[in-house]
């Protein structure tokens, strides 16, 4: 099982600011090891934000983004002690999903 | 013997019920879409070749487009912060691509109504490049683009 996120919702005016850091290699594949062989690509394919059940972003990635990914955006609404779902998915096919209050 | 059900699907059956939902209006193309990780899109080596897999025509170059707190110069490639917000109205995905990554896609942001058009992460870049902010709103495509120099390169290592 993957580390947990680090997800920090706040409220700011009439919208809610949401920063995660995931934990996550994110292997380009190209690099290669002490021996000269490739270590096989393996990063975050796809992320996906939820509040209140409904998709406040979605994105896929490529093996570009810098390891233990970092993601922020705002989206409207949003009120204290109410959760935000982050999930990902990589490719490998593993997942992990976190929350965390709107504070 | 019949097929089994396993070996239907690797055939492509699946692809084939994904392609009658969609035709009976149950699945929207962009949701049935959204779902599938784009890998021609992300594997192309060129610009031109991601814009082709993207299906986006020539974009139009646009001042409404801004990087937000990104740095013209990357002292390490491995970590380069990029902010991108789009003042175009309807804006429904910002796409980042690096011209001289070995991809050219980097990453692909759905923006639904309600979420600023506005994203910020941080990429690795291979070496100085031209890094391309593509905005997609109300069905067109819209770019603008910044180069920044990099010291140290972010991949082989």
């Amino acid at each position: 099982m993957p580390d947990p996120m680090k997800i920090r919702a706040t409220v700011v005016g009439d919208s809610t600011e949401v920063k995660v850091i995931m934990s996550h290699e994110m292997e380009t594949g190209q690099r290669k090891d002490a021996q000269g062989k490739v270590v096989p690509a393996w990063f975050i394919q796809s992320v996906t934000a939820t509040y209140g059940g409904k998709t406040v972003l979605s994105a896929q990635w490529g093996p570009a983004i810098a390891k233990n990914p970092f993601l922020a955006f705002r989206f409207k609404g949003g009120a204290k002690g109410e959760k935000v779902q982050i999930a990902w998915v990589d490719s490998r096919g593993e997942k992990r999903s976190d929350e965390a209050a709107i504070g | 013997m019949g097929t089994t059900r396993r070996e239907w699907l690797k055939s492509g059956g699946g692809v084939t019920l994904l392609t009658l939902l969609a035709a009976a209006g149950w699945l929207k193309p962009d949701e049935a879409l959204a779902q599938a990780w784009n890998k021609a899109a992300f594997e192309a080596k060129t610009m031109d070749e991601a814009l082709k897999a993207l299906g986006t025509g020539a974009p139009t170059a646009s001042k409404d487009i801004t990087f937000v707190s990104t740095p013209d110069i990357a002292e390490n490639g491995a970590v380069v912060p990029i902010g991108i917000a789009s003042a175009i109205p309807k804006t429904e995905a910002i796409a980042i691509l690096i011209e001289k990554n070995p991809s050219t896609l980097t990453a692909n942001f759905d923006i639904p109504p309600g979420t600023d058009p506005a994203i910020s992460t941080r990429v690795k870049m291979a070496q100085t490049s031209n890094v391309y902010a593509l905005v997609k709103a109300d069905g067109k495509y819209y770019v603008a683009s910044k180069e920044i120099k990099v010291t140290l390169g972010g991949c082989g290592g």
